[in-house]
């Protein structure tokens, strides 16, 4: 029953509707299809073939409606259509799509349920399905969550090929061939005596015709695109200067803005005086948004300058005022009246704790600033009867909604017009800069409004990675681990970012147990338990969200008690794994490294594991003592995500998230002090340099079954394989981010 | 005040001379390929060429700029990229792509002075521009690859 189950999930409803002018076809999982949104702008004579085709008489579009915030996601998805459909993504157009339910996220359910990632069991399954009827509902056009590929892994090849076999019945019948002799290839239909006959000329034809359904996905051994190393679309334009961000927007009469909100995030303004920055040169008007004020300027540089000279009143921040007060609220929230879950919770940890822990130790993390190199903006275009929004963002849908409630406009006189992001990892989950933006375009009716954040006002309202503590206790005799109980506080990740969308969560937030109740080990008596903190700052999802952290204390807690119980911290971890997947990265770095190899004085090497989204992931760290601090030097990373749609990006991603994970274990924390962000540009909030980034060298695995995304499980790992690195150098236990604390390092 | 970009000269008399020249060419030229990262000279996104030496454009008053400015646009094209711009389009080296027309302008400066250039001299000046997305590793390789093809005249 299990597999029949998990069949059924995956199969979609094809389906097509016909229009005025032409038809879409549309590839559902859901029992009522949406409304086509292809269908409002179609051009007489053009035909959308499904909601990720659309062909004209003389352009050809690929529909790719999950957000590229350099994760390559354009790439991949085009890439994922084209291989059915038999056109190059280079010679092809690609476009986001306007926001609309029917793009909702199939693969988010997976991560909101509280099974296991490795339990496909019937039981599982079905929990997932039936998280899927919420995640329509509220149409979550999103992107995050590693979900990309897995989402349109099926769904845009299939798309590719109803597209592809339409076109040749259309070209079968204006010809008078038999379907069967039709060829495709490079855009064309290709008759038997080798004419070719562009899709675009097809179009009209297409948009009269029967949508073929019953197509058969090609089998991998075919591919010409997915699986190889393929050019990104947008390399040259971005290598070249010509790839156009959300800030380098322009419109007809565009005016631009700048934002002071209250350093003290999500209190408000009390008072304001801004006659200094009125009389500025080339400010056109002075905007009070919710928590702050905003200019509006003939450019960006002088409406600057005049946020900075209005003087402000603001009222106090809503959380502790200091650090302190953060970490305090962590350290009382371990209490039974604050437990979120226990989803793990085997043998008698207590009996078998009861005095006899060998480890009980604390860990620490810091908030952490997304920090995307593109500062946040939005340009808004205000009418009464329209508004126009051009945005970088994750979330459509949100920012479609939130606008229309600003402007008192029904959402469909909204029209987002997504653009490239210059980075996100999650920053762009949040849409505070479009709501003021849209606040500061209805003071200028009829004029676009360009809003860019300063680096400080954007760093200085970061919704940043939540803080988190953890408590850890184990046992170990005969040389192994036998008990392992770790307890993890935190705010509600979930609670606070979904909350900012007015959208209830209830139940336990599996975000605070992520990446650590679910490891796929087996140990005796194995307990990990989440305790809900109260709220603190606002905190939103951040590269691997919960398991950003989760990952350091699992895995570092399993470290020293092998270190403990005298075992080598590969064997032991692969004697306790239980997930062949798992044992196979595992097994992986250790042979990439030669673990177990002789190492120099002052060397030391490190491992660290987690599973998450679905994918194991690997890594053994390679520090080495210089006498001026410790270098980083090499790192091998293993991941097993099922099957590798774009080698190029997948390895580009395990490396950047690497760094990423390594860089803010490195050097990174948001710090407050008087309510406000203490780190507000880059020189004080840290991450990795060039000059420090070690040799990395990746390995992917296929062999996991399910496929899944690659975009945040390598980050996991890094923290604890860097920690557990500099014990092995240095013996100094590291158990607070970020590591600089305590140690120095070197380039 | 007279500015000249990628070979194009412009008159700019309505300008404060203390604009940093990144805002002049952003939002008065329309030049677009240096980017706003940071504004205090930490990222180098926005970094430009005077006079053929890399500059943080965000440092420079407008009013100061001392010879031609040179912007991501102007050291290659699609069509016809400069060696470095070619390096970065073989070994894929961007993701978001943003600090990217900053690291190739930083890279393409060191290797107009240092044509080989040691893996120390690599790091020292390439540290000073900030890639979130890590793409490190291949902006080494790509500087390698670049520094040969300039040597060999291809």
């Amino acid at each position: 029953m299990g597999r029949a189950k998990t069949i059924a999930r995956r199969t979609f409803l094809v389906g097509s509707v016909a229009v005025a002018g032409g038809v879409a076809f549309g590839v559902w999982r859901m029992r009522t299809p949406y409304d086509n949104p292809l269908m409002a702008d179609l051009p007489e004579g053009a035909a959308a073939l499904t909601p990720y085709v659309r062909i004209t008489g003389d352009a050809i579009t690929l529909i790719t409606p999950r957000a590229d915030v350099g994760q390559g996601a354009v790439s991949v998805q085009a890439m994922l259509i084209a291989e059915e459909l038999d056109v190059d993504p280079a010679q092809v157009a690609t476009e986001f799509g306007p926001p609309d339910r029917a793009y909702w996220n199939t693969a988010l359910s997976d991560e909101a349920v509280p099974f296991r990632s490795t339990d496909q069991g019937w039981l599982a399954e079905s929990a997932r399905d039936v998280m899927d009827a919420p995640m329509k509902f509220l149409g979550m056009q999103i992107t995050g969550g590693s979900t990309t590929v897995p989402d349109g892994y099926e769904k845009l090849r299939r798309a590719g090929a109803v597209a592809r076999e339409t076109l040749k019945a259309a070209a079968a019948r204006l010809h008078g061939q038999p379907v069967d002799r039709l060829g495709t290839e490079g855009s064309a239909v290709i008759l038997p005596d080798g004419t070719r006959l562009r899709y675009e000329s097809l179009a009209a034809e297409a948009a009269r015709t029967e949508p073929v359904t019953d197509v058969v996905l090609r089998d991998p051994s075919t591919w010409r695109l997915v699986g190889q190393p393929v050019q990104r679309v947008d390399i040259v334009a971005k290598s070249t200067g010509r790839q156009a961000y959300g800030i380098d927007e322009e419109q007809p009469g565009m005016l631009h803005a700048a934002i002071r909100l209250n350093p003290a995030q999500g209190a408000a303004l009390r008072g304001l005086d801004a006659s200094e920055a009125k009389a500025m040169r080339g400010v056109r008007k002075i905007v009070e948004v919710p928590g702050g004020v905003g200019v509006i300027a003939d450019n960006t540089w002088r409406a600057m300058q005049a946020a900075q000279a209005i003087k402000c009143d603001w009222a106090p921040a809503p959380y502790p005022a200091g650090m302190e007060g953060h970490w305090q609220a962590l350290a009382e929230s371990f209490t039974p009246e604050r437990q979120d879950s226990r989803l793990r919770d085997e043998g008698d940890v207590e009996a078998a704790l009861d005095g006899a822990a060998d480890i009980d130790v604390e860990y620490r993390a810091p908030y952490l600033a997304h920090a995307p190199l593109e500062p946040l903006n939005t340009t808004v275009r205000y009418s009464p009867e329209r508004t126009d929004i051009w945005t970088g963002t994750q979330v459509p849908r949100f920012v479609q909604g939130n606008a229309a409630a600003i402007t008192g406009q029904d959402a469909d006189d909204v029209h987002v017009h997504v653009r490239v992001a210059g980075g996100s990892f999650g920053h762009r989950l949040e849409d505070a800069v479009v709501r003021h933006a849209t606040h500061l375009a209805m003071a200028v009716p009829g004029q676009p409004v360009k809003l860019t954040y300063s680096r400080e006002e954007d760093m200085g309202h970061e919704f940043p990675r939540q803080i988190a503590m953890a408590r850890g206790r184990g046992r170990v005799s005969g040389g192994r681990v036998v008990a392992y109980d770790l307890g993890i506080a935190m705010p509600s990740i979930i609670a606070s970012q979904m909350g900012r969308q007015a959208i209830p969560t209830p139940g336990p937030d599996l975000q605070i147990v992520a990446g650590a109740w679910d490891q796929p080990f087996a140990i005796p008596e194995y307990r990990v338990t989440g305790y809900r903190a109260p709220a603190l700052a606002p905190v939103s999802s951040w590269r691997s969200v919960g398991a950003s952290t989760n990952g350091f204390f699992h895995d570092c807690l399993l470290d020293e008690l092998i270190h403990a119980a005298g075992a080598d911290p590969l064997e032991e971890r692969l004697r306790l794994c239980s997930h062949a997947p798992s044992r196979a990265v595992l097994e992986a770095v250790g042979e990439m490294s030669g673990w177990g190899g002789a190492l120099n004085a002052g060397q030391g090497r490190g491992i660290g594991f987690c599973l998450s989204f679905g994918v194991p992931c690997a890594q053994v760290v390679e520090v080495r003592e210089t006498g001026d601090g410790l270098r980083v030097a090499r790192v091998w990373v293993a991941a097993d995500v099922g099957r590798i749609v774009d080698p190029v990006n997948f390895e580009a991603q395990m490396q950047g998230g690497v760094v990423w994970g390594l860089g803010h274990a490195m050097h990174g924390a948001l710090t407050y002090a008087d309510g406000a962000v203490e780190q507000q540009n880059f020189d004080t909030f840290r991450s990795m340099r060039l000059r420090e980034c070690p040799e990395i060298v990746v390995r992917g695995l296929e062999t996991a079954g399910k496929i899944r995304g690659i975009g945040e499980p390598p980050v996991p790992p890094a923290a604890p394989a860097l920690a557990n690195a500099i014990f092995a150098a240095t013996g100094q236990r590291l158990r607070e981010m970020p590591f600089d604390r305590e140690v120095a390092f070197v380039g | 005040m007279r500015l000249t970009v990628n070979g194009t000269e412009h008159t700019l008399d309505d300008l404060e001379p203390e604009m940093p020249l990144l805002w002049a060419l952003r939002d008065v030229l329309g030049v677009h390929g240096p980017k706003y990262g940071c504004g205090i000279a930490e990222c180098g996104a926005c970094t430009v060429h005077i006079d053929g030496q890399a500059v943080r454009s965000c440092q420079v008053p407008v009013g100061d700029v001392w010879g031609d400015v040179t912007t991501i646009e102007g050291l290659g094209t699609p069509g016809a990229p400069h060696p470095v711009q070619a390096a970065w389009i073989e070994a894929q080296v961007a993701q978001c792509g943003y600090c990217q027309s900053g690291q190739i302008m930083q890279a393409a400066s060191l290797l107009a002075e240092v044509p080989e250039p040691s893996d120390a001299e690599i790091d020292d000046a390439m540290s000073g521009n900030l890639c979130r997305c890590g793409t490190y590793p291949r902006i080494r390789a790509a500087v390698k690859a670049a520094a040969r093809a300039m040597r060999e005249g291809t």
